[in-house]
């Protein structure tokens, strides 16, 4: 089953972002096809995340331009960035704690949510048929990460591994082309990791999302990425297959080590 | 022009005592990343006490010379302020210390109401008075220059440097000491702190203590130019302002923030009040910090507040 | 026992989704309404009405106003007073000057321009927070102050510096007795509490919610900040400026500056802290437990007294106020951050698994 990997649909072009004295990023470039999983790996600190806080918009890069979908920007602006089709989740997780599953989620439909705000107030016809929709809708995503049982109760409660998926849930909602994942797979056991895997892949095949992808376990990325970017102390060392990025030397002093 | 320089020292004595109520702010921020509400409801507990003592001491324990007795009422004040310091640190610091800024603002309005409530309960609500010799009349300065001379308020003048005096000796307490090296260690950051071995509850009663004394001159001050009353709470709502304009991270910016604010309150309300029917004493201040706000949060002097995701 | 879900199966997610899923909270609801229709008016007394009831149910709705801002979107404001005087201002300029205009219309005017005053202080919102923010918020209530004062426009150039009102009517029916007024507010308060309702739950509510938890997270999910934090000021300060109005042309019928004073915008934060930010309920139960607590210390703290032998005058009674509100608030924000509501929810909770302690 093979699975059919487009043209380019994210250009990331000589991107380079500083925070005082400290460069986080140097002249960067990658890109990412339609359809793959994309991995983008590194020691602590190569500027995985700042890479896609750059890309959400939530990072203003001195140097460089961010291509997607055909259209360029020397700066991404966040909820144009989400309208376009990028949606993310966070390294440490940024769940709206006071609101429950179901409330987390259905605000990644907020985008899409066109009533305005007397409707809404009254809640009749067209702001409750809304709410409907999207209900149904989020629901679907519910039932595709198995969290029904928690659905009303507040995220703050959920342990760390069902928070992670609530996550993905609340990024899914958003229907992306493109879906960065900041190490979703961080603090989990292997059970845990499995079906994380499961539903990572399940929604690049069955959603068509193209998966941006930073995560520390290396089998994991070997396994099911198609393409790999290694970061180190800001600039890259890597591009390429699994195997490519697997015996590139520096990478591997860098990074891999020694064999483990 | 010679009114409008004795608007302006009128102004700078002003602004200064703001400064001194701004310290208090600033300390207890610095230390322990809590804005502290209730630093006005301070400044009156602890001239309510001063009051109140110096009143005391010669009823009741013979001692007649005026001297003595402020002396002694200050330092009893000063140890109300310690016990007032410990009691907050032991009941309420303790057990908010992970919480949001916003919950700690809160707790410290609650503490506000408290303090007034408790101090006025203890010393009583009239009006008292302070009397540590400051000089009353005013004096006429720089004669030759202007005609008639420049009216300088001396009571102001000895605020102002016995606020200089404090200053001073709160900066050498901060560089030179130990304790002060402490503190400034755990106002840069909590955890690392704790993690040498620096006692963070110890440390917080000793700059919430700090800070009580800080408003004990304060009320001092301000309780023997206006008296001592309940009005006196409501200096904090006056001299917050101040924290926005100089950083609420910063000891010059505090005093430099008062002097701009007391400066501007004056000078405006002389010129400008009349056009606009009077009384813009009142949110002048306000207003100019609002427009701090908008082009420059951390004020003049404070650091850039970053946020990270 | 008596309190249970079992049975009550949801086939749709309309009902799923309506304001009171579970049949005893909405049998509970609407007998405690009618309760206040219809029985109150018999068993309390003007007194009691206008002491107690008709203050309760404006101020409910300021808090509600506030709860929004501050409870839902977490923006802290000292300035509700403004934004209440804006309200009665604007409504009394509305009522004088324009000849023949209906009540609800002044009223809504009032709130409409306390709206734009509340967007106008809102602005700082988009580049600050916490602490700062309130600084802003007070720059506003300050400001108000001194506007209402000395600007004489406002009050109608009337003498004395205050403004006054009467001969209400609405729909026909005067608004003069009590038990008129009591029914009036009543039913404003029934309404906006079901529109409140309606919006927390829905889309702008979850923004608004969004922003609390978690600005940065909510910008990537494509909400647009400004527009959370703008709508929030915007609702809370319409909502706060109607109960202004209220405020000044039902509760006082003349009055000054001084009634939207900084005390007042603390005691209706206070209101929201203790019943509980970011929920309705939580409003209505901060403004009953604000309003009742003077009386009640006014009642029992000279009871207790005497039976110790000890006589409590005024002075002390003030100074007792202080000092009980001063430790609640303490007191609640260490034990329960969520307030009254959350000790409802939590005692129905065990009321569900009653009489089972877990």
């Amino acid at each position: 089953m093979t699975k059919k990997i487009g043209d380019v649909i994210l250009d990331v072009n000589n991107i380079s972002l500083r925070f005082g004295g400290v460069k986080a990023l140097t002249d960067i470039s990658f890109n990412v096809k339609e359809h793959e999983i994309r991995a983008i790996i590194g020691p602590n600190g190569a500027g995985k995340s700042s890479m896609l806080n750059c890309i959400n918009g939530v990072y203003t890069p001195q140097e460089g331009s961010i291509t997607f979908r055909g259209q360029t920007f020397d700066h991404m602006d966040s909820r144009q960035v989400a309208e376009m089709g990028v949606a993310r989740t966070f390294q440490n997780l940024a769940l709206f704690k006071g609101m429950s599953v179901i409330d987390n989620i259905m605000t990644g439909r907020n985008l899409r949510m066109k009533s305005n705000i007397f409707l809404q107030a009254l809640r009749i016809g067209p702001a409750e048929n809304e709410e409907i929709k999207h209900r149904a809708r989020v629901e679907e995503i519910i039932d595709f990460l198995e969290i029904q049982a928690f659905r009303k109760t507040p995220v703050g409660q959920l342990p760390y591994g069902l928070q992670k998926r609530v996550d993905l849930g609340r990024a899914l909602a958003m229907e992306p082309k493109v879906l960065l994942l900041d190490e979703p797979m961080a603090g989990m056991n292997v059970e845990e990791k499995q079906d994380m895997c499961r539903f990572i892949l399940d929604v690049n095949d069955e959603f068509g999302c193209t998966i941006v992808l930073i995560e520390h376990d290396m089998s994991v990325v070997m396994d099911i990425s198609d393409r790999v970017v290694v970061l180190d102390y800001g600039k890259k060392i890597g591009d390429g297959t699994p195997d490519e990025v697997r015996n590139n030397e520096e990478v591997i002093s860098a990074y891999l080590g020694t064999s483990h | 022009m010679g009114f409008f320089l004795e608007t302006l020292i009128g102004g700078l004595m002003a602004g200064m005592l703001y400064s001194l109520v701004a310290l208090g702010f600033v300390l207890i921020y610095k230390a322990s990343g809590v804005f502290n509400f209730a630093q006005g409801a301070m400044v009156l507990f602890a001239a309510l006490a001063m009051a109140r003592f110096a009143e005391w001491i010669p009823l009741y324990a013979g001692i007649n010379s005026p001297v003595a007795a402020n002396l002694i009422a200050f330092v009893l004040a000063a140890g109300v302020m310690f016990i007032v310091a410990w009691v907050i640190e032991y009941l309420v610091l303790r057990h908010l210390v992970n919480q949001e800024g916003t919950t700690l603002l809160m707790a410290t309005l609650g503490i506000t109401y408290f303090l007034d409530g408790v101090g006025q309960s203890i010393f009583g609500s009239d009006i008292y008075k302070i009397d540590i010799g400051m000089p009353k009349e005013p004096l006429m300065v720089l004669q030759n220059a202007f005609e008639g001379g420049l009216m300088v308020n001396q009571e102001d003048m000895v605020a102002a440097a016995i606020a200089a005096f404090l200053v001073a000796a709160l900066s050498l307490f901060f560089q030179k000491t130990t304790t002060g090296r402490a503190l400034r260690a755990v106002a840069d950051d909590h955890q690392a702190a704790q993690s040498i071995g620096i006692p963070l509850n110890r440390i917080w009663v000793i700059v919430w203590c700090v800070a009580g004394i800080v408003a004990l001159v304060a009320g001092m001050i301000w309780g023997s130019k206006l008296g001592v009353q309940f009005s006196l709470s409501s200096i904090a709502l006056r001299a917050l302002p101040v924290v926005i304009l100089g950083g609420l991270t910063s000891v010059p910016g505090a005093i430099i923030g008062g002097l701009i604010i007391g400066v501007g309150e004056k000078l405006s309300e002389v010129f400008l009040g009349p056009y606009v029917g009077g009384g813009i004493e009142i949110w002048f201040a306000y207003v100019l910090a609002l427009g701090f706000l908008l082009v420059r949060p951390q004020g003049l002097f404070g650091e850039k507040i970053i946020d990270r995701v | 026992m008596f309190y249970r879900e079992n049975g009550q199966f949801k086939t749709s997610y309309k009902a799923d989704q309506q304001i009171f899923p579970i049949a005893q909270d909405r049998w509970g609801v609407l007998i405690l309404i009618a309760f206040a229709f219809f029985a109150v008016p018999f068993l309390a007394d003007e007194y009691m009405m206008r002491a107690i009831l008709i203050p309760f149910l404006i101020l409910a709705l300021a808090a509600l106003g506030v709860n929004i801002l501050v409870g839902y979107c977490g923006q802290i404001s000292l300035g509700s007073g403004a934004f209440m005087a804006v309200g009665a201002y604007a409504a009394f300029n509305c009522w004088v000057r324009l000849e023949g205009i209906p009540l609800i219309a002044a009223l809504l005017v009032g709130g409409f321009f306390a709206t734009i005053v509340g967007i106008f202080f809102g602005i700082p919102s988009l580049r600050v927070k916490g602490l700062y923010l309130s600084v802003a918020t007070l720059a506003a209530q300050f400001f108000c102050d001194w506007a209402f004062l000395r600007i004489n426009w406002f009050t109608n150039n009337s003498a004395s510096g205050t403004a006054s009102v009467s001969n209400l009517t609405a729909f026909g029916f005067d608004i003069v007795t009590p038990l008129q007024k009591y029914i009036f507010c009543l039913s404003i308060l029934v309404v906006f509490g079901v529109l409140a309702k309606n919006l927390v739950r829905g889309a702008i509510g979850r923004e608004w919610m969004a922003i609390r938890d978690m600005d940065v997270a909510a910008a990537v999910i494509g909400i647009r900040p400004m527009y959370a934090k703008l709508s929030a000021f915007a609702v809370s300060s319409f909502i706060v400026g109607v109960a202004g109005a209220l405020w000044a042309f039902i509760h006082l019928g003349s009055w000054e500056p001084a009634a939207f004073s900084v005390d007042r915008s603390f005691q209706l934060l206070f209101m929201v802290i203790l019943g509980g930010m970011g929920s309705i309920m939580g409003s209505f139960f901060g403004a009953a437990f604000i309003v009742i607590l003077p009386i009640a210390i006014n009642i029992f703290l000279p009871l207790l007294g005497a039976l110790v032998g000890i006589e409590v005058g005024t002075a002390a009674l003030t100074h007792a106020e202080q000092i009980i509100f001063g430790a609640l608030i303490v007191w609640f924000l260490i034990v329960e951050p969520h307030g009254l509501a959350k000790l409802w929810s939590v005692g129905k909770q065990k009321m569900r698994v009653w009489p089972f302690p877990h």
